[in-house]
């Protein structure tokens, strides 16, 4: 075991796994790469929905079915089936195996998202919500000032539990092509090589935990109630 | 891009064979959680102090990757072990069940359990014939969380060397074959959903009171 672990940092320690295109910057890079642009457009096209349905509080059937599909769907079944359409498109200037990947990874981040920023801004107190108005605050301030303030813890912990899968996730590339962490994955176990594998496996945890804690970290800074949180929480009970 | 239908047809066999593999590795590793969660949920109920690094560690092991877990346990199982998946897949039922099981019998009434003393009942039979039957929604709750998951799961045990709905998948990327990887996804789907529904009905059958009465 001792052994293992040795061989191990050995491979960390040999300048050639640092460089070209199968050293670990440019897939750590390529695989970061792929998760924010995945990320970006589950956002576009899941939380502007989630925030309108959630401010009109309407379709709570639409949420629990995406919950479940999120659920149900494997990612590597998406992938491959997306894949072998892309091929058909020969268009593609990308390279083999980002579009399939970017579509499995759009559909594994909407359904956090949504469900989180919808329930989010949809379970804001009605009472509120009702005294804003009162006040005389237009239908967009409401939102802006009132619900999307409040709603912003969940709204962040949606992104990061889609962000953390994603992560997880893109490694799954590797097996159409396109390089990633998972990249060592793949080759290793194609090579019977476990330090190899192992290495894909540890950078993929290490990134996830970064994310988990990173986006955990962003989500406390950006909570503009943090102050008032915090006070309330000192309340004797 | 057409299905191609006749392929379908030719294979059914395998496809059945995949079915059983699937739904095994499945069963396996929900029952072994549960088992394990519910061993770990009666000593946080016991010990209240120790539910709290009880679902720290069970909530580490949730956020490892499933891929890099497989990896960790190659070490130690070796490349194409069933137990390198199996140990994976269920350390990933640990928290959603362990969670569900605790939070059903904390959610029984006091009241419930107070009357049920009243009546001269042991703690033991109070947890049996009270407590675990009204908990028994959330801790459903749970297992169709961890096996719907779970049946997503196991397509990636391909990966090391397992079988299930997973071997079309990779077999359909590798070939470029559209059909081969459909036929493996819309399979792994079906059986998330009949699973669902499944232990749907066994709530319904294990929670008879709260079926609503009809008007006489």
């Amino acid at each position: 075991m001792i052994e293992f672990f040795r061989e191990v940092a050995d491979w960390f320690a040999d300048p050639t796994h640092w460089t070209g295109n199968r050293g670990l910057p440019n897939l750590m890079a390529a695989h970061i790469g792929l998760t924010v642009v995945s990320l970006a457009a589950a956002a576009i096209l899941a939380l502007p929905l989630a925030v309108y349905l959630g401010h009109k509080r309407r379709g709570g059937a639409l949420a629990v079915s995406m919950v479940n599909i999120g659920r149900a769907l494997p990612s590597f079944g998406v992938m491959g089936v997306v894949f072998p359409i892309t091929l058909a498109f020969s268009v593609t200037a990308t390279p083999l195996g980002y579009w399939a990947t970017f579509v499995a990874m759009v559909l594994l981040a909407m359904p956090p998202m949504f469900v989180n920023a919808y329930t989010g801004i949809r379970d804001v107190d009605a009472s509120l919500v009702e005294a804003a108005r009162g006040m005389g605050l237009t239908e967009r301030q409401v939102l802006t000032a009132v619900e999307l303030p409040l709603a912003l813890p969940l709204v962040m912990a949606g992104i990061r539990t889609a962000a953390v899968a994603v992560v997880a996730t893109v490694t799954l590339s590797a097996w159409l092509g396109y390089g990633s962490l998972g990249t060592y994955v793949f080759i290793g176990f194609a090579q019977r090589d476990q330090v190899t594998v192992f290495v894909g496996g540890l950078t993929v945890a290490v990134l996830a935990v970064i994310t988990e804690l990173g986006l955990g970290g962003l989500e406390r800074l950006v909570d503009p109630l943090r102050v008032i949180r915090r006070r309330h929480r000192r309340l004797p009970e | 891009m057409t299905i191609d239908w006749a392929w379908i047809g030719d294979h059914l066999g395998d496809i059945w064979q995949a079915t059983r593999e699937h739904f095994l590795y499945t069963v396996i590793a929900v029952s072994f959680g549960l088992l394990i969660s519910f061993a770990l949920a009666l000593v946080a109920l016991r010990w209240p102090r120790t539910y709290g690094p009880i679902t720290w560690v069970t909530g580490v092991l949730y956020t490892i990757p499933s891929i890099a877990l497989f990896t960790f346990l190659v070490p130690v199982f070796g490349l194409t072990s069933i137990l390198t998946a199996q140990v994976a897949l269920v350390s990933y039922t640990l928290l959603i069940l362990i969670r569900n099981i605790v939070a059903g019998i904390r959610g029984v009434p006091d009241h419930v359990v107070e009357a049920s003393r009243g009546m001269g009942m042991t703690e033991r039979r109070i947890f049996l014939d009270v407590q675990l039957p009204l908990a028994m929604p959330a801790i459903i709750a749970g297992i169709r969380v961890a096996a719907v998951t779970t049946v997503g799961l196991v397509t990636l045990t391909v990966i090391i060397g397992a079988g299930g709905y997973g071997l079309f998948i990779l077999r359909g990327i590798g070939r470029r074959f559209l059909t081969e990887a459909l036929v493996g996804t819309v399979a792994a789907v079906l059986m998330a959903v009949v699973i669902d529904r499944a232990l749907v009905a066994l709530e319904r059958a294990a929670t008879p009171w709260a079926r609503r009465r009809r008007p006489a």
